[in-house]
């Protein structure tokens, strides 16, 4: 049975200091050359994960997984998520360019790139959106011009996440201008340590800055570092744009986090029977728990068709639009709950975790923008699903 | 919990059960049910042939001559039926009544009624609700007292689905001797002092008022244990609900088929109305509720089956968004169809009735809801 080796194993070697943690936002790794670990217990579990695979646990051996199957995996980070343990690697790595260069990387490309982010050396950001695309990413600006066995760049990108703290990025440049827009974009990785980047981070309503503007002066990167062929990259992005959904809308449930019936008894109270103390609370968290419910069960059923040979279609955008908004709506729950104890911004008469939830709330609020917009999600779905007119 | 997949005789399952309902006319057959005002309300020939098919013994075990399946194959059954619409009892009498008689009923009662019903000849009707039960299945008022050997049913039960040419019914009573506690008896039809009044309802299904007064029954009437009928008829009410679930979904995926159909086919202002947004969002958001629900279902009836520490849960949750799911779609899809949609020559207007009758089957989303947090105790 892979569960109880699973369990050996996470009780093996996750670091007791860590256990617990998996809400703490400080305990999760992105690995690479910068600034890889707030916990040095990260590093440790992390290194352990490396050693079996489990960092990149669905990824084949040669490229530093383990191999396992999608149900596998689940199992893996269900006992992690017993322990309430942190993933011992995350970022857009793991989540994004390396199931994409599993796709559509060559083999050259993968044996570069794949073994550097399961080992956590090197992290990655991504460069699609522009000041002037952003929900109509296709007619981004940035150009790539052909320069013998290099793309030299030019133009800015803009909600880099953690770009001031990556060691690459994968991005869409514009290769050429005179054909319909999706038709001349180019898919392309970029060593930030190239000269002529500059990244500026962004502050955001949260007091956060896990964006930046990524300016690209003359930057030069060899040609065989674009994915799939020139001016082919909108079909990789739409690829990634999928993994990247899928990710994002994934925030609706898995991580061990705060219990919405547990904060609620703690907040409002309860009555006489044991019951939260307030019938429109208690209404809206047990919609939210059942939402969350038929949600993983849906996420499960899509990953048992995928198992049993169903082709994916378009559906990472129903799971992009549902996880986000349920997430969001999860967040302005705990607002309620909280009542003025969630008005703290810093200092006293806040509790830390008060204080975090008042920034995760904020965050939360660029769920249904980023990744393509809610309302992006649902003409999506209208046009590639149901088949709606334009 | 298995897949959330079917497995290739399911799919074929699937695919017989839409063939047969619209081999007879689909929605059609349900329109001219209606205008003929025909006293069953449903087709013997159909009824036969689902028979004979082996499908009314889908939930039984092999012993008792069912085909030993489970709630992920009514399911498909109930799906199929939703979608065309389809009257036929199915339900009620097989996997309610049938199913009852299956888990409380002794070696003689189950030879007595699982044969015939499995074969179509003889069909039962649960009477379950009364004027005042709204969803509470102990707001029971009707009396069974001691009479001889036997004992003496007073009462009278509302809405009991396929009560109409039944054969027998399933009358959940109050004893002397178990104030707290239900009794079911098994009641013949032709029982002397029992009457069945037609009802008639939104929907147009058969549905019966059953009044009982004074009816005389032996001894062995009485399914499973004098004053112990609330634990099998909670759970018969639970495997019910998952099949009401599947025709949910089957009317819901039919009547948002029906108006995708219809913004892609439709003009005004020179073009689709299809291609208007305000409508586009609003079909992508019906479809992702959809989605989730058929989740739900497929999760409830794996449950079931199992035999799962979470069932009940799993059973409210899906109740409760299908029941959401359904009355969005269905009202959604009159709006979306316009003036049109409100004529009753319009197929639209029997979905979102039947919709309802639905709805309020075994308790709504509202219930549901309230059931899911007590289970959770929140």
């Amino acid at each position: 049975m892979f569960r109880e080796e699973a369990r050996a194993w996470v009780e093996g070697n996750g670091p007791e200091f860590l256990r617990g943690k998996a809400s703490d936002p400080n305990a999760w790794a992105a690995g690479g050359r910068k600034a890889p670990f707030i916990y040095p217990e990260s590093r440790d579990w992390l290194l352990a994960a490396v050693d079996r695979g489990f960092s990149v646990p669905t990824w084949p051996e040669e490229y530093g997984g383990a191999g396992l199957s999608r149900d596998e995996a689940a199992v893996l980070h269900e006992e992690m998520g017993r322990l309430s343990l942190p993933l011992p690697l995350t970022g857009f790595g793991y989540s994004m360019i390396g199931p994409t260069l599993l796709d559509h990387g060559t083999e050259t490309q993968r044996a570069e790139h794949l073994p550097k982010i399961a080992r956590g050396e090197i992290r990655w950001c991504q460069g699609y959106s522009e000041p002037n695309a952003g929900s109509d990413l296709a007619s981004l600006a940035t150009s790539a011009v052909r320069d013998g066995d290099f793309y030299v760049i030019n133009g800015q990108k803009i909600w880099t996440s953690g770009a001031d703290e990556a060691d690459w990025i994968f991005m869409l440049v514009r290769t050429n201008p005179d054909v319909k827009k999706q038709r001349g974009i180019t898919f392309i990785l970029v060593d930030m340590a190239s000269p002529g980047v500059e990244v500026r981070p962004i502050r955001l309503i949260s007091g956060a800055s896990p964006f930046c503007e990524t300016f690209f002066h003359d930057v030069r990167t060899p040609v065989h570092q674009v994915i799939g062929e020139v001016n082919s990259g909108w079909t990789v992005a739409k690829a990634l744009l999928g993994h990247e959904r899928t990710s994002i809308g994934g925030m609706g449930r898995g991580r061990a986090r705060t219990s919405l019936p547990d904060l609620a008894r703690n907040y409002v109270g309860v009555d006489g029977m044991g019951r939260i103390d307030d019938p429109a609370i208690r209404e809206r968290v047990t919609q939210c728990e059942m939402d969350a419910m038929s949600y993983g069960l849906t996420i499960k059923r899509h990953g048992d068709g995928l198992e049993a040979g169903h082709k994916p279609g378009p559906e990472s955008s129903m799971f992009k639009y549902y996880g986000t908004e349920l997430n969001m709506r999860r967040e302005e729950l705990m607002l309620s709950i909280r009542g003025p104890q969630a008005l703290g911004w810093e200092g006293e008469g806040f509790e830390p975790a008060e204080l975090t939830q008042t920034r995760t709330w904020l965050r939360s609020r660029a769920n249904s923008i980023e990744g393509g917009t809610s309302e992006i999600q649902l003409n999506i779905i209208a046009k590639r699903v149901l088949g709606l007119p334009d | 919990m298995a897949p959330l997949v079917l497995t290739a005789p399911q799919d074929m399952l699937a695919r017989t059960a839409a063939e047969l309902i619209s081999k007879h006319g689909g929605v059609d057959r349900q329109r001219r049910l209606r205008d003929e005002g025909a006293e069953l309300g449903y087709n013997t020939e159909v009824w036969a042939e689902m028979a004979e098919l082996g499908w009314l013994g889908i939930p039984f075990a092999e012993e008792h001559g069912g085909l030993g399946m489970g709630m992920a194959e009514t399911v498909l059954i109930t799906e199929a039926m939703g979608r065309g619409l389809a009257p036929e009892p199915f339900v009620s009498a097989v996997v309610f009544a049938g199913g009852l008689v299956a888990d409380a009923g002794d070696a003689e009662q189950r030879a007595a009624w699982l044969p015939p019903l499995i074969d179509g000849e003889k069909r039962l009707a649960p009477a379950l609700l009364e004027a005042g039960s709204r969803y509470g299945l102990d707001r029971v008022e009707t009396r069974a007292q001691t009479s001889g050997d036997g004992w003496s049913l007073s009462g009278e039960k509302v809405q009991v689905v396929g009560g109409v040419g039944a054969d027998g019914f399933l009358i959940a009573a109050r004893t002397e001797a178990s104030d707290d506690g239900l009794t079911l008896f098994l009641v013949p039809a032709a029982a002397d002092g029992l009457e069945v009044v037609a009802q008639h309802r939104v929907d147009s299904r058969n549905s019966a008022i059953v009044r009982l007064s004074d009816v005389q029954v032996a001894a062995g009437a009485v399914l499973g244990d004098v004053g112990g009928g609330l634990e099998p008829l909670g759970r018969a009410v639970d495997r019910a609900t998952v099949a009401v679930c599947g025709e949910m979904l089957g009317l819901m995926t039919e009547s948002f088929e029906r108006t995708i159909e219809y913004l892609r086919s439709r003009s005004q202002f020179g073009v689709l109305i299809g291609t208007f947004q305000a409508l586009k969002h609003r079909a992508a958001n019906m479809f992702i509720e959809i989605e989730l629900s058929r989740s739900t279902v497929m999760a409830a009836a794996r449950a079931l089956d199992e035999g799962s520490d979470d069932a009940e849960l799993q059973v409210s949750n899906a109740k409760a968004r299908c029941s959401d799911a359904l009355i969005l779609v269905t009202n959604e899809a009159l709006q979306m169809h316009g003036g049109i949609g409100m004529t009753d020559e319009h197929d639209i207007g029997l979905f979102m009735k039947r919709a309802r009758a639905l709805e309020f089957a075994f308790g709504d989303a509202a219930f549901h809801r309230q059931r899911f947090a007590r289970l959770r105790g929140f």
